[in-house]
């Protein structure tokens, strides 16, 4: 077997490290000085920017009534199945609405296709991460979890409709 | 036969057949919306227009007749231009409401809008608005705004179901279809213009807003509402049925079933009162039993009375399968004579139509398979007044209401000593029952059932219990099916414990010391087959989907009282 040869051997400098141990220790120190990003989660929280994906929310309307129509779009374009729709008939101009929304945040990807697939704009991702549950009941999202104001959801929607 | 050619392929027609005809029958269908095979030829949707050399202009080809060596071109850039025209003029005034319309998932409109359409509307114009939500009958949703005035529903009432209810009314884009004066859609065949409207302009109320239709699962089965056995599809989402569905059998049902079959045979089937495992009666009520329990107990009870105190009822709900085994069961282990079922008619029920006097799918098989009393053996009249003298102590009744049937029956009845039950759901015979064997439903198991006519045709499982599992079976599965998991509450639905009448009594035999050696509904089948002549000749293969004739001459007919 042929030996195999550095394209080029290595100087004496760099054969003695010392030069890169000190390139490297400048940058320590360096950055020792400038500000720090850590945060002292959870007394310190930190605020997503709009286009954050966070755990997918419903909106509610000014009137306390929902956008969504309960078309199934979301459900059926949920990769990992976790919306479940069921709709029923009401009165208003848009004759129908979920009387059971619920989404499985155990089986939840955050992908935002949800969001993307909706004909309303009645789904969008929230900047909400804090998700913890300590049974599998809990996890099950109903349409009290899920209801958000649209005042609160604001500059997603901004955000969706600049760049959707 | 003559031949003409379309898009290069030579294809055969019978003089009179016009292009879309031909073409169906040679397995190629050119986009359509107001042409259906079975009713008149209306060409006013123009969505068809196909080329034809040496015309010189488009022709539809739902009302052009094909002659010998004619070339057409349903493919060509003249008629897809047109197509896409028409169908963007279609689309002018149709509002984007999918996301709120049932028929979205089988609806015409959408499908050529997705290959068919120019992706974008040039109209800015308002769209013209007419009357939503309007219920034209008990059963059918009228939405003005989406029918694109095909006219399907209104020759659909006058020559089908012949009873003219529908009608346009105004002109041009205020054209709009009610009902006349004083009428309502209420005839027995409503609902199937739920069906053949292209789009989702009339829709069923009984399955509004109750699932999308890419939720479902479907399976291929036989309505159980009358004699005459339409061909449906059973649609199931979660376990539960949400609707049923006609499905093309030219020997039976063509395109269509009736609105009774539709709405009310398949509630009882997801209700709440279902029988969910065997029962036992202790203390006088009815308590919760495992089923080696109840067979035992059954089999004890029964070997306790003599062969001549007990009498066996048949049902005409039951599959073929179950009541071949329960007049084996009846004759070989018992060695009563005492047999017979119920028939259940309602000749104000029948029409000239597809209604049937006889409102029970399987009276015929019942028979057929051996449902009848032996010589010297009691009827069910004779059965009634046996037990009312006191001769019969012991009743066994498979899948029937008998005190529904007879109110003046629950005192006579209650005079007997054992009295055991295959039930569906809780009712008044179970009221009075000893013990209750949880029976499944027609839409639970696999069996044959065969119509007034003598054609047998096949049940298929469209709902699991805990005897039939959805992935094992091979039952057909949605999505959600597929990939659910116990701990999703849309996935598994409610599960019952019940099981085929055949196989239930296949058990007790079996704690009676005589083991039946069927393990599937087909090899009860093939016994069936081999042992009762109108059978013979007959699988599951050779019913298929469609289903197949008796040997009529080894059988004679049912009258209908």
């Amino acid at each position: 077997m042929a030996l195999k040869r550095r394209k080029k051997d290595l100087t004496f400098l760099e054969k003695i490290y010392i030069p890169e141990i000190a390139k490297g220790l400048a940058l320590t120190f360096k950055n020792m000085l400038k500000p720090k990003f850590t945060m002292q989660y959870p007394e310190e929280k930190f605020i997503p920017p709009p286009s954050y994906r966070g755990r997918p929310v419903l909106v509610m309307e000014e009137n306390g009534l929902e956008r969504c129509v309960a078309c199934g779009l979301c459900s059926r374009v949920c990769p990992p199945l976790a919306i479940e729709v069921q709709a029923a008939e009401t009165d208003r101009e848009k004759e129908r609405y979920p009387i059971k929304f619920e989404i499985n945040m155990l089986r939840c990807i955050f992908c935002g296709l949800c969001e993307e697939v909706c004909p309303e704009e009645a789904i969008v991702m929230s900047k909400d991460y804090e998700l913890a549950f300590t049974n599998r009941k809990d996890a099950l999202y109903g349409k009290d979890k899920l209801l958000t104001p649209v005042k609160q959801l604001q500059d997603r929607i901004n955000f969706l409709r600049n760049y959707k | 036969m003559p031949k003409f050619i379309l898009d290069g392929k030579e294809i055969e027609f019978e003089q009179g057949q016009t292009i879309i005809q031909a073409a169906k029958k040679s397995g190629i269908t050119i986009p359509h919306f107001c042409w259906h095979e079975s009713l008149s030829i209306s060409g006013n949707c123009r969505v068809c227009l196909v080329e034809i050399e040496k015309m010189p202009k488009l022709a539809i080809a739902c009302s052009t007749l094909a002659a010998e060596g004619m070339v057409v071109y349903s493919e060509s850039d003249k008629a897809l231009s047109a197509r896409n025209a028409v169908m963007e003029f279609e689309l002018i005034n149709h509002p984007l409401d999918c996301p709120i319309c049932d028929e979205a998932g089988e609806c015409k409109l959408q499908d050529y809008a997705y290959s068919h359409g120019n992706g974008e509307s040039r109209f800015n114009e308002e769209k013209a608005h007419k009357d939503k939500r309007v219920p034209l009958g008990p059963l059918v949703m009228f939405d003005g705004d989406r029918c694109i005035s095909c006219s399907r529903c209104i020759r659909f009432c006058d020559e089908i179901a012949k009873e003219s209810q529908l009608t346009f009314i105004k002109r041009g884009d205020r054209v709009t279809i009610v009902t006349y004066p004083g009428k309502q859609l209420d005839n027995p065949y409503s609902m199937n213009v739920t069906d053949i409207c292209p789009v989702g302009a009339l829709t069923s109320r009984d399955f509004r807003f109750k699932a999308r239709v890419w939720e479902l699962s479907s399976t291929k089965s036989i309505c159980n509402g009358c004699s005459r056995g339409c061909n449906i599809n059973l649609e199931v989402r979660n376990n539960q049925v949400l609707r049923l569905t006609p499905r093309q059998n030219d020997e039976v049902n063509s395109f269509w079933m009736c609105d009774h079959g539709r709405v009310n045979t398949y509630k009882f089937i997801n209700a709440e009162d279902r029988v969910d495992s065997p029962y036992l009666r202790r203390k006088g009520a009815l308590a919760r039993s495992g089923w080696d329990e109840a067979f035992a107990a059954a089999s004890s009870e029964l070997k306790s009375y003599s062969k001549n105190e007990i009498a066996f009822i048949g049902s005409p709900y039951a599959t073929c399968e179950d009541n071949f085994i329960l007049s084996k069961f009846a004759t070989q282990i018992i060695g009563t004579k005492h047999m017979d079922f119920i028939r259940h008619f309602n000749t104000s029920f029948g029409d000239n139509f597809l209604r049937q006097g006889d409102v029970t799918p399987n009276s015929f098989g019942a028979k057929a398979v051996g449902i009848f009393p032996g010589k010297g053996g009691l009827d069910l009249d004779g059965i009634i007044k046996a037990v009312k003298d006191g001769q019969i102590k012991a009743v066994y009744l498979m899948e029937d209401d008998m005190i529904a049937f007879n109110p003046e029956l629950q005192e006579i009845f209650s005079k007997l000593d054992l009295f055991i039950v295959h039930a569906t759901n809780f009712n008044k015979t179970t009221e009075l029952a000893d013990i209750v064997f949880p029976a499944s439903t027609y839409a639970e198991k696999h069996g044959t059932i065969v119509n007034s006519d003598g054609r047998v045709q096949r049940l298929k499982p469209a709902v699991a219990t805990f005897d039939v599992d959805r992935a094992l079976e091979g039952m057909s599965l949605s999505r959600w099916d597929k990939f659910g998991t116990k701990f999703d509450s849309w996935a598994e639905g409610n599960k019952r414990d019940a099981r085929s009448s055949w196989r239930i009594l296949a058990g007790l035999s079996g704690a009676m010391g005589h083991k039946y050696k069927y393990g599937t509904a087909e090899e009860v089948f093939m016994d069936i087959a081999k042992s009762i002549n109108a059978f013979s000749g007959l699988d599951y293969e050779v019913i298929g989907e469609l289903g197949a004739k008796l040997k009529l001459d080894s059988v004679t007919k049912p009258v209908i009282a």
